[in-house]
């Protein structure tokens, strides 16, 4: 036998043999009109691993939590929640392996993920071809949604969240503001959600009448800002706008106040958990994020003590964004006439004044959330809600 | 000659078309198929390099990134000069742009891999490796750095000859079409097998052996050693680049790709492949590339312990079997010696 | 002309601990003719092991003898892991070519990483504090915690220690290796393995000692960079790898080989980045070390100190 056919035959074989054991027997039928007592399959996919595991793993608590409860008060119209999750190891490859894997192997009625804006585009882009309705509970970076009319999320838009954080730095202080106008931005470069967010916080801020006295960047990951700090220092800013990852802020925010610029440090919801590892250098400064855990709303209050009363801490935004988007998914079932993708995927559109844990949600002409922000002040370990902005 | 060759080629078509026949689209099978094809290139154009010519490259993700984001400018923008719109085209003029988006991808990475060889490969061979692997990180420093992409309103405000550098930034270029099926990629994969195969069996081949072996007696016999090494080196990322363009043109996976996906434990995990299925073996990189990939695949729910059970079993490879799985043999010697 | 004289400092600060790592791979490489790729991974448990000790003694503001007692620690660890590397690792492969030991070494790069991510977990952890380390100077006391400002320059204690301590390390490895007998076999037997073997020398034993050495440093390294930045990534962050690659072309543009080359080179380095990511553009900092690797490949491989080797058949 020819050694050249021989290999590609053998290789073909074993690459057939592969895929049969991986998949299994063919599936039977592949509608997604399931008969009245199967259980209804949710699909999840996120970062369990990977540089992205705690955002993942906190989104994945909440919806546990919120699939834990609905099962528990009888399901959705009598039948119960399967929830599927795969990880992803914060790739845009395995997000297409996990996402086709939900969608046709799994035969999910919908599919909820991820947090970082560049893998939702990616799974989102199959849930779109494939006719699969996907809500992301995180992401804010707006192209998410623009992949097509089956991407939803449960957040808002770094869009807003730019706007968010210029009008309160520019908003009098008696409006709750902090009445400041000249700001220097340091971005992370290796973060698309952080060049996106500094890049709408810089529109906002300039309509608003402020101005952008320095922009300087880093690569997530830097130990040392040294050089762009200087410069920054150099333009003696009224204020600093950081929109990275709460790992690197804690960083530098020590070397900010060692090197001796004492003015606020602003940021947005990547921030959340870094009064972890922040220390004193970050006292005084503030940062948006999607609710507050001392909002007077019930919801909040409920949902919160049976988190802490389950995983023994207190949730954060990533958890209760999970949770929501799994509460906002039961809620366009129960509504939606049939439970099927496509009735399923109207009934999100239609959504109006969903009480969600973050917040009462409304889904707009563009998918995105319709919802307030709340702006955080960080004080040693603690974050006292400082305000409140509405769209 | 031709005949010869022809045979297999016909019989790989014949699979290829069968294959595609079996596995429905999108499916989470068409999925693991599409990564084993893409390894497959990328394993075998590696092991051109390391294997074949005995040289130290570690950045091959990085002329993987080039052959992607090359391939995409010119389905995206190529495609938007051509027929005004950015989706995907059907017929003949989509087929037509993606062949041309892989053969321009290929070159694309190949004279980045001319540009990093040429100096580099003068001299000794562990400044190679660093080298190749500071390349990667360069690539995507540089590609971090760009633009967001143009949406079709925004096309007319950058001239045609500027757009190409819109790649998406950190973000990545999350508009690529799905060009990509299983009859391109493994049509790539026999193409990347068959001329693996040939070169090793040419006078090119002898040569680059000859350099592995032992390049001061292969310079002082006549051959003139750098130049082999550069032209294995642009070959392999040339392939490399032409799996970066199927990478890039595969929903979801590549359709939104990213710098970061290119880095440097890409690289590593070629090298795993080439390594295990044995340097200089044309069929070990591919066979330990299916291998793998399956393996990956498998132990998705114990990622942590896969990554240390590849690093023990690289370590204990190279202190018991360095040759790895083939040896330098290749799969169809085997077997006619068991025969006699 | 305040912000030249902090770039200058920060990249002292920088280039000394850069220095420190570039040591390492400099006496491997002169040794043994090839990278060690798992140094940046000792280098990362120089930090973690230290982590780790303060925790187990509860030390989480240690006085500054205390500190000088986890950097003893720290270094002692880091040692015995580079003998353990080396001793399992590299030599059963001593006569083997070249790339199989460049692949073992990326495979026990990989395997410390991702033991190190199952061991210390997978996020960033947080250095005791330096609140209490105090350093007199005769009648006066500082906290290695202050920062001082000298003439418009912010100087950070603990930055200064850091320098003072990898200088300290420095001049004790020239010493070692220039006027001691161990030194005068370190050096043989970088010359010629087989050659020192004949004259006597345990040339297994000197490459086990000069493993334990570069490790040790790494380890010191890896202590003074979780001090100075007060936290630390993950052991699977790509920033460690990153450091030990930069590291090591320092120790290129020094002159591989070469001990004074690699304190130079780090230096280099150090001043290089800053000044270029001050005055040019910060984005590119990480590429300032590639540029400089390409450049000093061009010009000058041997290094800035190295001397041209003609190899032999």
């Amino acid at each position: 036998m020819n050694p050249l056919k021989a290999s590609v035959l053998a290789l073909s074989a074993l690459s057939l043999a592969g895929v049969t054991v991986l998949t299994g027997c063919p599936n039977k039928t592949g509608d997604s009109k399931p008969t009245a007592t199967e259980e209804i399959v949710v699909g999840e996919y996120g970062s369990m691993t990977g540089s992205e595991a705690t955002f993942g793993q906190s989104t994945h608590n909440g919806i546990v939590m919120a699939v834990d409860e609905i099962n528990a008060a009888g399901g959705i119209k009598g039948r119960k929640v399967k929830l599927v999750n795969y990880d992803d190891q914060g790739k845009t490859s395995e997000v297409g392996t996990a996402v086709t894997r939900l969608i046709t192997s799994d035969k999910a009625l919908a599919i909820l993920g991820e947090v970082s804006s560049s893998l939702s585009i990616a799974g989102g882009q199959i849930a779109q071809q494939q006719g699969v309705p996907m809500i992301s509970p995180s992401s804010t970076n707006p192209k998410v949604t623009e992949t097509g009319d089956y991407v939803f999320r449960v957040c808002f838009t770094d869009q807003f969240q730019g706007e968010v954080m210029a009008r309160f730095l520019t908003n009098p202080v008696a409006q709750k503001g902090l009445g400041l106008k000249k700001v220097a931005i340091l971005i992370d470069q290796r973060q698309a959600y952080a060049q996106g967010l500094a890049k709408y916080f810089e529109e906002s801020l300039l309509k608003l009448g402020g101005s952008v006295a320095a922009k300087e960047s880093y690569q997530g990951g830097d130990q040392d800002f040294s050089a762009q700090l200087t410069h920054i220092k150099a333009a003696q800013p009224e204020a600093l706008y950081i929109p990275g990852y709460y790992t690197d802020i804690a960083n530098i925010a020590k070397q900010v106040r060692a090197l001796g610029i004492t003015v606020p440090m602003l940021g947005g919801d990547g921030w959340e958990s870094v009064t972890d590892i922040g220390g004193p250098y970050l006292d005084g400064s503030y940062y948006s994020n999607h609710y507050s855990t001392d909002e007077a709303r019930p919801e909040v209050k409920i949902f919160v003590d049976k988190y802490i009363a389950k995983h023994k801490k207190t949730p954060d935004s990533m958890s209760a964004l999970g949770y929501d988007a799994m509460m906002l998914l039961k809620n366009a079932i129960e509504r939606a006439p049939t439970i099927e993708r496509k009735a399923v995927r109207d009934a999100l559109a239609a959504t109006q004044a969903f009480s969600g844990v973050t917040g009462t949600i409304s889904i707009d002409a563009q998918r995105n959330a319709k919802k307030p922000a709340a702006v955080l002040k960080i004080t040693g370990k603690t974050t006292t809600t400082a305000a409140s902005i509405a769209p | 000659m031709l005949r010869r060759a022809l045979l297999p080629i016909l019989v790989a078509a014949v699979a290829v078309v069968l294959l595609s026949l079996v596995v429905p689209r999108d499916s989470y099978a068409e999925k693991i198929l599409f990564d084993i094809g893409i390894n497959i290139v990328l394993a075998v154009s590696l092991n051109m390099v390391n294997g074949l010519c005995g040289q130290f490259s570690i950045g091959h993700a990085g002329f993987m990134a080039v052959g992607a984001y090359a391939s995409i400018v010119v389905t995206y923008y190529g495609g938007y000069a051509l027929w005004g719109e950015v989706g995907k085209h059907a017929g003949l003029g989509g087929l037509g742009i993606y062949l041309v988006s892989i053969v321009v991808g290929g070159l694309m990475a190949a004279v980045a891999g001319w540009l990093v060889g040429l100096p580099s490969l003068r001299l000794r061979g562990d400044y190679l490796a660093i080298v190749t692997l500071g390349f990667g990180e360069i690539i995507r420093v540089l590609l971090q750095a760009t633009p967001g992409v143009l949406y079709p309103s925004e096309m007319a405000e950058v001239p045609g000859l500027l757009r190409p550098l819109h790649l998406g930034g950190a973000l990545g270029f999350s508009h690529g079409q799905s060009y990509n099926s299983i009859a391109w990629t493994y049509a790539m994969v026999a193409l990347t097998v068959l001329v693996a195969y040939r070169l090793r069996e040419s006078t090119h081949g002898r040569a680059f052996l000859a350099v592995r072996e032992n390049e001061i007696a292969a310079e002082a016999m006549g051959v003139n050693t750098t130049r082999y090494k550069v032209i294995a080196f642009v070959l392999a990322a040339f392939f490399a680049g032409v799996a970066g363009a199927l990478f890039a043109h595969q929903l979801g996976a590549g359709t939104a790709s990213r710098p970061e996906e290119f880095n440097f434990m890409k690289s590593f995990e070629v090298v795993i492949m080439v390594v295990l299925g044995g340097m200089g073996s044309v069929s070990g990189a591919a066979v330990a590339a299916v291998a793998l990939t399956l393996l990956t695949e498998l132990l998705r729910s114990v990622q942590d312990y896969r990554m240390i059970a590849y690093a023990l079993l690289l370590i204990l490879v190279m202190i018991l079997r360095p040759s790895g799985l083939f040896g330098t043999r290749e799969i169809w010697t085997i077997w006619r010696r068991k025969k006699a | 002309m305040a912000a030249f004289l902090q770039f200058l400092f920060k990249g002292i600060s920088v280039g000394s601990l850069y220095a420190l790592l570039a040591l390492g791979y400099t006496m491997v490489y002169g040794i043994l003719s090839f990278i060690n790729f798992a140094h940046s991974d000792v280098f990362m448990l120089g930090a973690f092991f230290t982590w780790r000790f303060a925790g187990a003694f509860g030390l989480d503001h240690p006085s500054s003898v205390q500190v000088a007692g986890l950097l003893l620690m720290a270094m002692a660890a880091c040692a015995v892991t580079g003998f353990l590397i080396e001793r399992l690792a590299y030599r059963p492969l001593r006569h083997a070519p070249r790339i199989n030991v460049l692949i073992t070494a990326i495979g026990v790069s990989l395997l410390i990483e991702n033991v190190g991510q199952l061991v210390f977990g997978k996020s960033v952890v947080q250095f005791p504090s330096l609140s209490e380390a105090s350093i007199g100077f005769g009648k006066h006391t500082v906290m290695m915690d202050d920062t001082f400002t000298i003439g418009g320059v912010n100087v950070r204690v603990v930055e200064v220690f850091a320098v003072a301590a990898s200088i300290a390390l420095m001049l004790a490895l020239q010493w070692m290796v220039y006027r001691t007998k161990v030194g005068r076999a370190m050096r043989a037997v970088s010359v010629d393995h087989q050659v020192a073997g004949l004259m006597g020398i345990p040339v297994d034993r000197i490459i086990s000692l000069t493993f334990i050495i570069g490790s040790a440093l790494a380890g010191a390294g890896g202590l003074l960079v979780g001090f100075t930045y007060g936290q630390i990534k993950q052991p699977a962050d790509a920033s460690w790898i990153l450091y030990g690659l930069k590291a090591f072309i320092a120790a290129v543009i020094g002159g591989i080989g070469n001990l004074p080359g690699a304190m130079l080179g780090g230096l280099v380095l150090g001043l290089s980045e800053q000044f270029v990511a001050g005055y040019v553009s910060t984005t590119f900092r990480d590429a300032i070390a590639f540029a400089l690797l390409i450049l000093i490949l061009l010009v000058r491989p041997s290094g800035i100190l190295g001397r041209r080797v003609v190899e032999k058949v």
